[in-house]
This record gives C-alpha cells, structure tokens and sequence, in this order.
C-alpha cells in the first residue's frame, strides 16, 4: 500500500472545538419560535385498569395549548411488535406508561398542569419477574395482540432458536461439563445529555423533527407511519439531528416521547418540544435487556470444546422495543465464540410489567458473553486446564467458518489473548497465587480472563446494511461527503474525513463532512452494530474511486493526456511521469508535473457546456440476512478482543478493586488510535460499571434509584486503569483493513472480572452487578458450605 | 420575589433580575443564553452544569441565583478569546480525546480550571479527585486526565 497521509493518525475530532467551548447546540439548547413545551403524565401503577381520566382542570389552565389522552389520539400502533401506542388508552401495563400528555407556554405550566390531571385506576394484579408471569395463572400483560388475535401466554411469540450440530451427541462425548445460571439486570444508557425532541409542523402539514435519533432514515419511516395514521398521509417528513449528548443505543428506536410531541405540535400547530429530566430518563428510557440464563459446555479430555447449550429467559417488560431482538446477537458469541461444534441455543422473551429494553451497546453480547465466559472458566477448572491455556486450545482463527457459518477472514484472537496474558503478569501471578503471595491480610489478588467476538463488518438485521453517499466538489477543491451516519461521540465524523481525503486524494483541510439531515443526506440504515466507520469508510472509497474517475476525465481533456495518466494527490493533479502533455502542456510544466485541483475544476465549470464534478454510491457490504434457521455471514469481517484483569478484593468488606485492566482488541486497522482508544477506554468503563455497580432497582416495576446519587455511574476517582491494546490484522473487507470497534469494548468486561473475583477467592457470582454485598454473601456462604462438610464442629 | 442583582460574567458586569426559587443555571441558561452550562441532572449529581464562581467550580443547578450577587461567575463560554483562541486546557481537551459526545466537557474543563488555579502541579489524585463529581459516561475518564495533565505543563 502506498503510503498514507491521513489513515492511522492520531487527529483530533472535527467537532471537538465546538464542544471544549460550549458552541455545539444539544436539543437541551435548541429553541424554535413559538415553541411550547410539552410533558407527559405516567402511570401511577404498573398494571391497572383505567377507569376515566379528567383533564378539565388541566386544559382550563392559563398558559396549557393542548392536553391529550389515550382517547384523543387514532390508533397508531408502535414498538417492534407493534404492541404499544404513544399514549395508552384503557389500561396501563407498565409505571412508564404514558397516559396524558400537556403542551404549554412553558415547562413549569405544562408541570402544573400535569398535577390538575385527575385519573382513576382500577389495579390490576402484576407480575415482576419472567417466572412469575409464565406461572399458571398469572394476569395476561397483552390479550390480543397487534393483529387482533387472542394472546394466550405471556410467552413472546418469537422463534429464537438456534442449533448447530448435535449438542446431545457433544455432551454424550465430554470428559469434563460444566453449568451455571447467570443474570443480568436492567442498566440505564445514562447519556449525560437527556432525550429530548422538538416536533413542527409548517403550513402544508410537513414535519421537522428535530432530533437525537441514531436511526434518522428508519425514524423517517417511522413518523410517515404515524402521520398516515393522524389522517396526514401526503405529509413529509425531515429528521435533522443535533449534537447528541449520547447514544449506546437508546436512539436505535423511535420512543413514545417522540410520537407524543408530534401529536401536540399537530394539535397547536406549534413547534413541541418535549425535553426528558433525568428522574424521566431513568423511567422512560427503555433499558438494556435483562436475562437469566443457564449454560453448560462441555469438553474433551484434550480440552477441546464438545458443546455449548443456551437457554435463555428475558424479560421483556410491559411492551416489546428492540430488547427482544437481542438474541439475535447474542447467538454471535453463542455460536461463534471459540471453536465450538455443537451449539444450541433457546431463548424465551416474557412479558411483565417491569420496564422494557432496547439496544444497547453490544446488543446482548455483553450479557451472553458474561454466562459463557463465567462457564468456561468453570469448566477450565473441571478440566484441570489453565484458563488462558484452555482459550488459547479454543481460539478461533482467520479462515474459519463457524457454525453459524459465520466466514472469519482475520482473527486476532489468539494474540489477544496472549498479549493480555502477557500485560497481566499471568505466569507470575498463578505463581504467586500457589505460594500464597496474592494475599495481604484481608485483601486477596486474582486475575481472570474473557474473551469476545462481535460483527466488525456491518450487520445485515435488516434487508438493507446500506450507506448512500454524496461527494461534492466546489470551485476552490473543498470536497464536501454526505453521509447519513450520525456522529454520536464516536468520532464517526472525524474518521470518515480522513478515510476520504485519503482515498480521494485532498489535504485534509480540504474535506467537510455534511450529516444529520435527511433533506440533504443519502439514505443510511443506522449508526449501530459498530458499523459506521466500515460502512461509511468503504462507502467513502468507492465513492471516492467514482469522483476521481471524474476528476481525471475532465482534467485529461483540459491537459490532453489519458485519464490513466493522472493521480490526484493532496489537492493536486499529477500527471504521471513519461506521459506526454501536449496543448496545456504549458500550465503543466510550468508547476513542474501537476496543477492544482481547483485550477481543473474552475476550468471545467467556467467553460461552455461546463460541468462540475459529484459523485454518489451506494454501498451495501457483502454479508447476509440470517436465514430461516438464523444461519449465514451475518458481518462481512468479525471483530475479536480479550481482556485481563487483575482485582484486589477485600474480604472484609466485599470491596472489588481493578488493579489492572488490559483490553486487546483486533481491530483490523487502527483508522484513528486515539479516538479508537477511546472507544476501548469508554467502552470498558461500560462494561467494569455493568460488572461491578449498574442497575436499575426496579421495586413493583418502578424505579427506586433514578439519580445518580443512588444508580452508581463510575467516576473519575474510581480510577480503573485500562491499557488498550490493539492488535491488526488487516481485514481485506475494511476500509484500510478496519473493523468496527464501538460496542467491543464493553463485551468481555464483566465475565473477565467475575473470572479475577473467582481466582482470587474462590467464590463465582453469578448475578451482575457483582456489588460488595454480593461479594460477601457469596464468602459467607462459601465458609458455611466449607464448615458444613468439611469440619460440621465449627 | 424579584430581585436585581448585579455580578461578573465572563469578566463583564452583568445585571439580571433574578427570582427567589431560580438557579443560578437558569439564569445564565435562560437569560443569558450560555447553553455551554448544560443540565445533566438538575440535582448537583453529575456536575455537566459546573461553573466557577469567584475560584470555586460548583454545580450552578443547585445554586441560588441570588447568591451570585457581587461575585465573579465563569462559564465555558468565558475561557475562549473572542478570536477564538482556546484556553490551554480547552486545547488539550481536544489535543488528548478527551472530548466524545461533548455534554460533560464543560463541566470537566472548568472543574479542571479551578483545581489548575489553584494548584498549577496536582498529582494524578489531586486531578481525579477534582473532577470526581463531572460524570462522563464516553471517555472512562483516562483521556480527560491526561489532557488536565498535559494542561498542567506535566507530560502524562
Ligand atoms: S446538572 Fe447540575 S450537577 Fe447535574
Ligand atoms: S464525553 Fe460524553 S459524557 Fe463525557
């Protein structure tokens, strides 16, 4: 490869200036004129009847425009299963349902008028927990579902199921089995901007939204959909995005908020903006998904994997987002991580009337990688194998086909695990530990290992894993790229503009990248599934090769040469060597063997019959929709990492302390290491704060610790010191051999660290997050079962 | 209740005219449209609203508008130069990565300013305990410390 200019260097964001000085606009910030403000009643119980709703008080308010109920609004069904509407009408399933709704002049009037709001409930009986509401005789959440028919289980009619191979025969044939039931919790996305949204209408009844969302073309889709219900079929529809204040993925659905604020600008014909509080984020953002699941992997006497068996019970709360979606990705893991021939996977999504999920950073990898990684090692144990040893016998490699058939080109894996090994001291350690040393009075050290592997090469969930893009060049050789990848912090924005000033050929300077509007942006499924910089990147290359294609037409025909004898090089025309420039020879010449970009395209627009040189393509990578039997190359390159970590745990307290973190990843190519690092070190933040402090306390459904006084984010002082590692491979479908790397960071966290807890004292918890009670129960527990049998006097 | 009070924004006297139960970040958001001082919380929890008042960084949503009265007040917006030359922090900020979404970046640059000003050399401890209370939930905090510290003429 030639050498490059921009690819691989360490350059700040694009949008950085903006935010270090307080310019960039949030929809926290954004005003239009005229605007009300809207805000939404939620229900009082988590199931009831009811009985009647009295707004009179609410809409005789001086300063309130519009208050709406279930039974203002047309039917307009929403979710993933179409299970749930903007505001609910009869019956409330959920504390977060949202039964009315005011727009006023300002935010205090709206909450004031929200208080005059008299409803009557009829409670219902509730069920908190999947077991509860598989039950017999449990109260049925839904009773008809989107098509009318008669639902007769709490049970989500959803086919995940996945096998491979023959997980009896694989078990038949193990030496060594083990098993466990893991759990996962509720966990806020916490982006510390709030969501918000401002819905407008102009005279012809076309809508703006102006939004956060990660999805702005299938949120596009979605509002057309809801206007056609409110009777507004020929209206458009425009999603402009702001500066988002964070996504992992709580943007990846279009929320009841959302629909909420277009039906109150319709009915003042106001711009409506709805802005969340954080007591709102904490009940009204949807969550990551919860699961309880049992695992068992077996393995031949040489260690080898024979099996890995499943199943899988999630909650799914009072209506259905894209949490029940999840095991979609979980299967990756499942299936495909490490070398495993039989596999069966089942997992059962249940209706309660707790708070419901959605995407969120790994889309369930995370948690299905915490049961398989706590397993392993477990079985690690039962084999006799040293843990790292054991994954190292395991490990996937390039040329691989998994069982999911998932085609793995590159894999890094085995030198990420091998590299963590290595920065943790691992040999020494396990020394250490069998003398005894990892022990200081009550504080004991234990190092623990995971590993992950996650679609690095896009995501075709949908039939379309596509990326339009527009490249424009002005008079002056300042190239604008439209993308309709959204920047949510990442560094998309940044990324993209160094992958296309490379690959056109420009100084950097000379590149602007256009986004976050669909008036003006080509068509994108989504920034998700850590797939916008690969997508968008290959987008911008072969995007790239068209608008070069064009520059060299027209330039050859001003400086009479082939087009194949030109190159473009930062900004600059250059006529390859030895080859014969006749008629412009002279401008040619004269700045030795090239000219200056703007030079050719000024000479190009101001001539008769002129032209101006933009380019657009479309890109869809070449990966597949699962089939039927959720089966096929769902990613077209795969993303591996491994992290180690070393923790200190008190035996007094239940305290856990990271000492050391390593997070190696196989990225392909780093297209940017700092921001890539980045990515790890947040990413890994996510995943330490899902391990060891994260949930949403839910009690009756309801949240009990919506701040973040009680919901534990980590802070600076908590100190986890993170080495990325990254390792590349060179994956011949990135761009410039990357892979995503977005949600990765935050898969193997927990597993490795309940891995560390379990070397270090020998006790294996299994529920997350691992807090310090837990950790104590767990020695008590372990000190009891040890007196009981082995000494019963004590 | 009204009242007018007269403070230093930025480094100009200002006047407002200031509610009993108003903070000190509706004031400066809403009247003086600084939306650099963002609303994380509105509760004193996660410090995206911190502004320095006379050397001190606090939470200006729990703040009393009035007891802004006679102080010098500094948000986000004040660091910059008109021309838009970036204060040395601002610049490491965006030199180290320590910017992603960007909502907690005010907040953890003049948090780090106060501690700056008054400790020109603080040790990796002094920098984390400072910052404790400006959440972030993008960068896990190791870029924003190694910009502070850079910012403090110490390599990191
Ligand atoms: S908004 Fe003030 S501390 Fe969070
Ligand atoms: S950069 Fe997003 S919260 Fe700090």
């Amino acid at each position: 490869m030639s050498e490059l200019n921009y690819v691989g260097r360490r350059l700040p964001k694009v949008d950085a200036r903006d935010k270090v000085t307080g310019r960039a606009v949030y929809i926290n910030d954004l005003k239009r004129p005229g605007m009300l403000h809207g805000k939404i009643l939620y229900s009082a119980h988590p199931h009831a009847i009811v009985k009647s709703i009295d707004v009179s008080r609410a809409r005789a308010l001086p300063g309130v425009r519009a208050v709406l109920t279930g039974q203002d609004i047309p039917e307009m069904p929403i979710g993933f299963l179409q299970d749930n509407r903007p505001l609910k009408k009869d019956r409330v399933r959920t504390c977060r349902d949202e039964i009315a709704a005011v727009a006023a002049v300002d935010q205090e009037t709206a909450a004031e008028a929200l208080e005059l709001i008299r409803v009557e409930y009829e409670p219902l009986p509730a069920v908190f927990t999947p077991e509860e509401a598989l039950a017999e005789g449990a109260p049925l959440i839904h009773e008809y579902d989107a098509k009318g028919k008669p639902i007769t289980s709490n049970k989500l009619k959803l086919p995940w199921k996945l096998i491979c191979g023959d997980v009896e025969e694989g078990r038949g044939r193990s030496r060594h089995v083990a098993q466990g039931t893991y759990r996962t919790t509720w966990i806020n996305h916490c982006c510390l901007g709030t969501s918000g949204v401002i819905a407008e209408f102009d005279l012809d009844r076309n809508l703006t939204m102006y939004s956060i969302t990660q999805i702005p073309y299938l949120a596009q889709n979605d509002y057309l959909a809801a206007l056609k219900a409110m009777g507004l079929g020929r209206s458009r529809v425009r999603v402009v995005c702001q500066t988002i204040g964070g996504g992992f993925g709580s943007k990846l659905d279009t929320h009841c908020y959302e629909f909420i604020a277009i039906l109150l600008a319709q009915a003042t014909g106001k711009p409506v903006k709805i802005q969340f509080n954080r007591e709102e984020e904490f009940l009204a953002q949807a969550t990551r998904q919860p699961v309880v699941m049992e695992v068992s992997q077996g393995c031949d006497h040489n260690g080898r994997l024979a099996f890995r068996d499943v199943h899988m019970l999630l909650d799914n709360g009072g209506y259905t987002s894209w949490g029940a979606t999840t095991p979609s990705v979980m299967m990756v893991p499942i299936s495909s991580l490490y070398r495993v021939p039989n596999v069966r996977y089942v997992a059962d999504c249940v209706y309660t009337n707790n708070l419901y999920a959605q995407a969120m950073r790994g889309y369930g990898n995370p948690q299905a990688t915490f049961g398989i990684e706590s397993n392993l090692d477990q079985l690690a144990l039962e084999a006799g194998i040293d843990p790292v040893e054991f994954r190292l016998i395991n490990a996937n490699q390039g040329g691989d086909v998994t069982p999911q058939r998932f085609v793995v080109k590159t894999c890094g894996l085995p030198e990420c695990i091998e590299k963590v090994r290595d920065g943790l001291g691992w040999p020494e350690h396990r020394k250490a530990r069998e003398e005894g040393r990892n022990r200081d009075g009550h504080k004991v050290r234990g190092q623990g290992v995971a590993s992950l592997i996650h679609v690095g090469g896009g995501a075709r969930v949908y039939r379309s894993d596509g990326h339009g893009m527009i490249m424009k060049l002005d008079d002056f050789g300042q190239l604008k790229v439209f993308t309709g990848a959204v920047e949510i912090g990442q560094g998309n924005e940044t990324v993209l503009r160094q992958v296309a000033a490379e690959a056109v050929g420009l100084c950097i300077e000379d590149v602007q990248v256009v986004s976050h509007d669909t008036d003006i942006c080509p068509w994108d499924v989504g920034t998700h599934a850590s797939r916008a910089a690969f997508i968008s990147g290959n987008a911008a290359i072969q995007c790239a090769a068209e608008l070069r294609r064009k520059i060299f037409e027209l330039a050859a025909a001003q400086l009479e040469v082939g087009p194949d004898d030109l190159d473009l090089r930062q900004g600059m025309v250059v006529v390859a060597r030895g080859a014969e420039a006749e008629g412009q020879r002279l401008a040619v010449t004269e700045k030795g063997e090239s000219i200056p970009l703007s030079k050719v395209l000024r000479r190009g627009h101001f001539s008769p019959q002129g032209r101006m040189i933009i380019a657009e393509t479309f890109y869809d990578p070449p990966n597949e929709m699962l089939d039927k039997e959720f089966k096929g190359n769902l990613s077209c390159s795969w993303a591996f990492g491994a992290s180690g970590v070393e923790v200190e745990v008190d035996l007094q307290t239940g305290q856990v302390r990271i000492l050391k973190y390593l997070a190696a990843h196989d990225v392909g190519r780093a297209l940017n290491p700092m921001l890539l690092e980045g990515q790890i070190y947040g990413g890994s933040m996510m995943g330490v704060g899902m391990a060891l402090s994260e949930e949403v306390k839910l009690e009756r459904g309801r949240p009990v610790n919506g701040n973040f006084l009680d919901y534990k984010l980590l802070t600076a002082k908590d100190r986890v010191p993170i080495t990325p590692i990254i390792v590349e491979t060179d994956d011949p479908a990135g761009p410039y051999g990357a892979k995503g790397v977005g949600e990765p960071g935050c898969v193997p966290s927990a597993p490795a660290i309940a891995n560390a807890i379990f070397d270090a004292v020998g006790v294996r918890i299994s529920e997350l997050p691992i807090t310090p009670e837990r950790v104590l129960r767990a020695l008590r527990e372990k000190k009891e079962d040890y007196c009981r049998i082995a000494r019963p006097a004590c | 209740m009204k009242r007018t009070i007269e403070f230093e924004l930025n480094g100009q006297l200002v006047s407002a005219e200031v509610g009993g139960g108003q903070t000190l970040l509706e004031l400066l958001r809403q009247r003086f449209e600084l939306t650099g001082v963002k609303e994380g919380c509105g509760a004193g929890e996660c410090g995206a609203c911190t502004v320095i008042v006379d050397g001190r960084a606090l939470t200006a949503c729990i703040y009393p508008a009035m007891e802004a009265e006679g102080r010098s007040v500094t948000t986000i917006e004040g660091l910059a130069t008109a021309e838009g030359a970036l204060h040395p922090l601002q610049s490491a900020f965006v030199e180290h990565g320590a910017v992603q979404c960007g909502f907690c970046t005010p907040g953890n640059v003049l948090s780090a300013k106060a501690l700056l000003d008054q400790n020109p050399d603080p040790s990796e401890d002094e920098i984390r305990t400072a910052l404790e209370g400006n959440l972030c939930r993008c960068t896990g905090y190791q870029q924003i410390i190694e910009a502070v510290k850079a910012a403090a003429g110490r390599k990191p």
